[in-house]
């Protein structure tokens, strides 16, 4: 009896090796590594500097803070507060995003002192006038996506899978999405997202990857190139700071009137 | 009252004592922001009386000061207020919006000092929200509010949310001047307000309120027992103006929103009893949004709210029986471009009250609105009546710093 489970336990750990594991088998397995990488941050809070372009080469900012709450089994819980543009200083966003069923999201205004639930069907639509739709910077959850592996591919000196990702979640602004991963750490490098026509619509790119508590990357600089309106954003983050306790306390409707 | 230069004056040097002390030195671990405004109406009409002109322009001076220390957990909030306008000597007035000490902790916050507190989730009117007392000079809309000196706990449970509010002292409603427009026939003498309770502005209030998220819905259940913010406005023995008289009410409120996919459902309800009226009064709609209509990033959203107020009297409120139709458009792009317009329809006649608003940010830090309101009242029993002639365009550019 216990040879037979040995066989058996054998067996199904060459079985990915001995039956052809289809693609689609694979391009989850890469991103589960990817996603287990990844777990065991707890809570983090950073800055974003946010630059957008026009067509024409013209630039504006907004600086952005921004804290998240790692969730196991779920998706994470997020703030965000507006500094500048001056006239929205103090604007604060918070959402429990969800695999598959909707976010939640609330948005305080300063001015009126006004805490308003919003809808959260929004997923395609511009994030304060960027490139990044919400669903772009949503937080990242397995189920949200089916996957296919495409090719391995050299992606500017580094050897990278290539994955398809189809959004399962409503409301997408995508078909598809084009997805390159690095073959050493597993960090996504580059997505190409093509529109409900299926055209190519947004490149995002990622770059200057620092790691932190010898294990998580984050990339600090992230650029979005609209291919279809030449207009670009690009997100320079800093002052990643992780595990400083934050809990689910600090994520309520209460905490966005005192954010600064 | 009418101000006369001097008090004109005064309230300009009370603004830069207050201004002066903000920028003390022992502040300067702090920052400042806020915004300085130029405001321009154009009434359409001649008002009916003889001060008032059809052009009226404004400055707004709003600076705010914030420091906070004990990494976050406490902090002030200094935001005083001031408009000097060229024809309107009520509408020339100065305030503390906010002058705040909060103290916060995991389970609690803790707010003592002068504070601004909204309630409620309706867009035509905010029947619910009874803390602050309103800046009706600033605008009809009655969106704009006066700080309120307060102590306020909060206790953050699993079950909700519990606010607790002392309210020390009253603050009494603004009224247009006699050469100010959106005013009544009779100037309303607000240095005559009298008051129910004898201990007039002292009287001390409290309220309570416990909200929390289930689910997709959020709900807030209140009760205040104190001054009114809403006066009877009484003749004078002359006959000659009009007096605010503030009385002691008990009211319960009920807000109620819930949000699915593209619905916001809303529903406020109150009940209201004072010594001369009980009453209840609700407002509940929906809004409903179009997100990036047409391959654009253009959201358009429809709102509808039914407004129902079971008083008699239809003087004490236009919106015993009215009907609220609008709609918001965000063009979600670079300088933030919104427009919202509305029109409020009483169902009992033809009268009717439109609405416009819209903004666009000018560069990072100049944003330029325009706002528009007419009036269509034809029954004199109309709370409205009185301003049937004063609508008018308005342009307004801010620099924030």
């Amino acid at each position: 009896m216990r040879n037979w489970i040995t066989t058996l336990a054998l067996l199904i750990a060459v079985l990915p090796v001995v039956h052809a594991e289809t693609d689609a088998e694979k391009g989850l397995a890469i991103m589960t590594e990817a996603d287990n990488r990844d777990k065991g941050w707890q809570d983090s809070s950073a800055d974003m500097l946010m630059i957008l372009r026009n067509r024409q080469g013209k630039e504006s900012q907004r600086e952005i803070r921004v804290k998240n709450l790692e969730v196991n089994g779920d998706g994470d819980k997020g703030l965000t507060v507006f500094n500048t543009p001056r006239d929205i200083k103090g604007t604060a966003f918070l959402t429990y995003s969800h695999s598959l069923v909707p976010d939640e999201q609330w948005l305080y205004l300063p001015a009126v002192k006004r805490v308003k639930r919003i809808s959260s069907k929004n997923k395609s639509g511009p994030f304060m006038g960027s490139e990044f739709a919400f669903e772009d910077i949503s937080s990242f959850e397995i189920p949200k996506y089916s996957y296919l592996f495409l090719r391995d591919e050299v992606l500017d000196g580094q050897a990278c899978f290539v994955l398809e990702m189809q959004p399962q979640y409503k409301h997408s602004g995508y078909t598809k999405s084009t997805v390159w991963i690095d073959k050493q750490e597993y960090r996504i490098q580059r997505i190409d997202f093509y529109d409900r026509k299926n055209a190519l619509l947004k490149i995002q790119r990622f770059a200057d990857y620092n790691q932190y508590l010898g294990q998580y990357w984050r990339a600090h600089t992230m650029t979005m190139e609209n291919q279809q309106n030449g207009k670009s954003t690009t997100l320079k983050w800093s002052n990643f700071v992780f595990r400083k306790g934050l809990t689910d306390k600090d994520f309520e409707k209460n905490d966005l009137k005192r954010q600064r | 009252m009418i101000l006369n230069d001097k008090d004109k004056f005064s309230v300009i040097i009370r603004f830069v004592l207050a201004a002066s002390l903000l920028m003390s030195p022992h502040l300067h671990a702090g920052e400042w922001s806020g915004y300085s405004a130029v405001e321009y109406r154009y009434f359409q009409h001649q008002s009916f009386f003889s001060e008032p002109d059809q052009h009226e322009l404004s400055t707004i001076l709003a600076p705010e000061y914030y420091h906070q220390w004990a990494d976050g957990q406490q902090s002030i909030i200094i935001a005083p207020f001031l408009r000097i306008d060229s024809d309107d000597a009520e509408r020339t007035h100065a305030d503390l919006r906010e002058a705040r000490w909060l103290i916060t902790d995991d389970d609690w916050e803790l707010q003592i000092g002068v504070g601004k507190v909204f309630w409620g989730v309706t867009e035509s009117q905010h029947l619910v929200d009874v803390i602050n007392q309103t800046d009706l000079v600033e605008n009809s809309d009655t969106e704009d509010k006066l700080g309120q000196p307060m102590i306020n706990l909060s206790l953050f449970q699993d079950w909700g949310t519990v606010d607790l509010f002392i309210l020390p002292y009253f603050r009494e409603r603004t009224f247009a001047g006699k050469e100010g427009r959106l005013r009544s026939q009779l100037v309303v003498d607000t240095d005559k307000a009298d008051y129910e309770s004898a201990a007039k502005q002292h009287h001390v209030d409290v309220a309570i309120r416990w909200s929390h998220t289930l689910g997709d819905w959020d709900i807030g259940v209140s009760h205040f027992y104190g001054t009114n913010r809403e006066p009877l406005l009484q003749l004078n023995q002359q006959g000659s103006r009009l007096i605010p008289f503030y009385e002691v009410m008990n009211q319960t409120g009920l807000d109620v929103q819930q949000t699915t996919e593209s619905w916001l459902w809303k529903l406020e309800l109150i009940r209201r009893e004072t010594s001369s009226d009980t009453f209840t009064a609700l407002t509940g709609g929906f809004e409903y949004t179009f997100y990036g209509v047409f391959d654009s990033d253009i959201d358009i959203g429809l709102i509808a709210e039914y407004l129902w107020d079971d008083r008699d009297n239809e003087l004490a409120t236009p919106f015993e029986n009215d009907l609220l139709i609008g709609t918001r458009l965000a063009w979600n792009d670079e300088p933030s471009t919104e427009l919202l317009l509305g029109v409020i329809q009483d169902l009992d006649s033809s009268d009717a009250a439109w609405n416009m608003e819209a903004s666009r940010r000018v560069g990072d830090r100049w944003k330029l609105s325009v706002e528009g309101r007419f009036f269509s009242v034809d029954t004199p029993t109309n709370a409205l009546f009185q301003v049937r002639d004063d609508d008018y365009v308005q342009l307004e550019l801010a620099r924030y710093f």
